[in-house]
């Protein structure tokens, strides 16, 4: 119960986008196209979920069998963005057709602060777990769901803005001002959801 | 003259190369950060003291890095100075570190900062970089505080903690997520207005 109680909380009550403010710049950067927004979506998750298990082993193993915490953001950041080098050569050579799908969007990942950032999070153990352990397995779960909720957002996002790219916005607004003011609707949308998982703990309980 | 132009670069980063405005780079801590004037602030001059060193830091060494691994290199320099700037407000102000939680550490990837190092430090000596990364972070800087400015007035009805009108006429919602994004949609649309007049 606590999993699908993770699930939701991640991707609705605590978006990671429109609610946590992280991965903005590809949330504004690739959200032009329902296509690229689904590649990147795509490339986020699949990094996010290897970076936060490869982190969070360091972090137990290396970084916190050592004393080595004051190290983490230096640790973290050269992992992520060697693991994102390994995973394009790796995708190159195992499968072609999903490298020339990703492949454009790999190497902006490594900036991303959504992945430093849950990647810190599932280390330091201070995300909602929804009452469980802070373990390796509620942290890659963790992991997963907010991918999934940063693709719902970017993808949602992208609709939006193919279809306003045809209406007759006044010029001052063109551009990132009228998509700023858009996300803020998203954002607000999404406000909807909050409380949500407290109601649903008490149902599961 | 050469004062003259480490004004220029200076000036460039407050106004016609605006961060935040006109090239719209480190939009997460921007909308993260500005739930208040003050708290806008604190974060605006935490990236302007590593922007200023990793300029410094990257200007002088950039001889001595092979071109090939030079964005590693920049990302080591500039993750080290995060470290320690992550240390100092933990150990003399717990709580600004208590505000700005996470966004401390995400410094590392705010895309202002590598982008100088790349677009600027790389190419020009230490006192223009070290120029360069004042103008580009107090533009940060006055950018953050007037974001977070209008949302504490409009959702609290203070600024800096003053209180301007009574609070139950603000809008809660500009100091929640939805306002950080409407806000600055708007004041993007006022600084296009200003910058063609």
């Amino acid at each position: 119960m606590a999993f699908i109680l993770i699930f939701i909380t991640a991707i609705f009550v605590n978006n990671i986008v429109l609610s946590q403010f992280l991965g903005i710049c590809p949330f504004l950067g690739v959200s032009k196209k329902v296509e690229t927004a689904i590649g990147m979506s795509a490339a986020v998750a699949f990094v996010l979920v290897i970076a936060t298990l490869v982190t969070y082993l360091i972090q137990i193993y290396v970084l916190n069998a050592f004393g080595l915490e004051y190290l983490q953001t230096i640790a973290f950041i050269l992992v992520i963005a060697a693991l994102v080098q390994m995973v394009e050569i790796v995708l190159k050579k195992v499968s072609p057709a999903l490298y020339q799908a990703l492949g454009v969007f790999l190497p902006l990942i490594t900036t991303n602060c959504c992945i430093l950032g849950v990647a810190i999070l599932v280390g330091n153990g201070t995300y909602d777990a929804a009452g469980m352990e802070h373990n390796l397995v509620t942290g890659v779960w963790f992991a997963l769901c907010t991918a999934i909720g940063f693709g719902l957002a970017l993808i949602v996002f992208a609709g939006i803005r193919e279809q306003l790219s045809r209406m007759d916005v006044p010029k001052g607004m063109q551009g990132m001002a009228i998509a700023l003011v858009v996300a803020g609707l998203l954002s607000m949308a999404f406000m909807g959801f909050s409380g949500v998982n407290n109601g649903l703990a008490k149902l599961f309980e | 003259m050469i004062i003259m132009n480490n004004i220029k670069v200076f000036l460039n980063g407050l106004f016609k190369e605006n961060p935040t405005f006109v090239l719209l780079l480190g939009m997460c801590p921007t909308l993260g950060t500005t739930s208040s004037a003050l708290n806008g602030m604190f974060m605006g001059l935490a990236t302007l003291a590593v922007l200023v060193f990793s300029n410094l830091i990257i200007s002088l060494i950039k001889n001595l890095i092979p071109d090939q691994v030079r964005i590693p290199c920049y990302i080591v320099v500039i993750a080290s100075l995060v470290t320690i700037l992550q240390m100092l407000i933990k150990a003399y102000a717990p709580g600004v570190d208590a505000a700005l939680g996470l966004f401390i550490p995400l410094i590392v990837v705010n895309c202002i900062i590598l982008g100088r190092a790349e677009a600027f430090a790389a190419k020009n000596g230490a006192i223009p970089s070290i120029f360069d990364g004042l103008g580009i972070g107090l533009g940060f800087t006055w950018a953050l505080t007037l974001l977070g400015a209008c949302r504490e007035l409009l959702g609290t009805g203070k600024v800096f903690n003053i209180t301007c009108f009574p609070e139950q006429y603000g809008a809660l919602l500009f100091v929640l997520a939805p306002g950080a994004f409407i806000v600055l949609g708007y004041l993007i649309a006022v600084f296009n207005k200003i910058k063609k007049a």
